[in-house]
């Protein structure tokens, strides 16, 4: 790998490093997100922050310098990205849902209301 | 000299999500109720997947990239069957 790095490019480097940096950056900014919001349902608009803009940032520098150096064909990073962006809707959705039930049988306060049908 | 900038740019992004992870460990132990504690957990299984991605890039070895592949799964698999635990009951009805 340290062989074929030397041989890149600057200008790929100083990409890849960009990526590399917004994405684990991102991250953090989310995960103080997680740590600090009060609210669950504030909360759970901070994981986003980590599987959009921090994966997508990650594996975006990862396959710049992995196709650049020319080692191997970045084929893992692709099903990576896809992977994460299909799955984490599903499994916020899904914890939204579970909250929602559990808040209203128990009759807390700050419940996000039931959507009224239009007639 | 664009050797030693990937490595200080892995380097730096290796102490972003590792300051993340903990921020997460922090809301799953801290946290009010389960919902919580789940949503932390499955924001940790992702930060320890970028994490091995970042160490991918370090070492050069395609089994790094496997291994995150797996945990994505595993977090999915997870995060799905304690959200339907907490809705439910009981996960396969």
């Amino acid at each position: 790998m340290t062989d074929n790095l030397v041989a890149i490019p600057l200008w790929v480097a100083i990409l890849a490093s960009l990526f590399l940096l917004i994405g684990a950056g991102l991250s953090l900014i989310g995960a103080i997100g997680i740590a600090r919001m009060g609210r669950f349902y504030d909360r759970l608009h901070a994981p986003t922050l980590i599987t959009s803009w921090g994966t997508g940032g990650m594996v975006m520098g990862s396959m710049i310098i992995f196709a650049a150096a020319g080692s191997r064909v970045p084929f893992h990073e692709i099903l990576l990205g896809i992977f994460v962006v299909v799955t984490t809707p599903v499994t916020l959705m899904m914890l939204g849902r579970a909250a929602v039930y559990r808040d209203r049988a128990e009759g807390n306060p700050d419940v996000p209301h039931a959507v009224e049908e239009p007639e | 000299m664009s050797l030693l900038l990937i490595q200080a740019a892995t380097w730096i992004a290796q102490l972003a999500l590792a300051i993340a992870m903990f921020l997460c460990t922090f809301r799953m132990i801290r946290g009010p109720r389960a919902q919580d504690r789940v949503l932390a957990l499955d924001a940790l299984y992702v930060c320890a997947m970028l994490q091995l991605v970042a160490f991918g890039i370090r070492s050069g070895t395609t089994i790094y990239f496997e291994t995150a592949l797996i945990i994505a799964m595993l977090g999915f698999v997870s995060t799905v069957a304690l959200a339907k635990f907490l809705m439910r009951g009981e996960v396969i009805e």
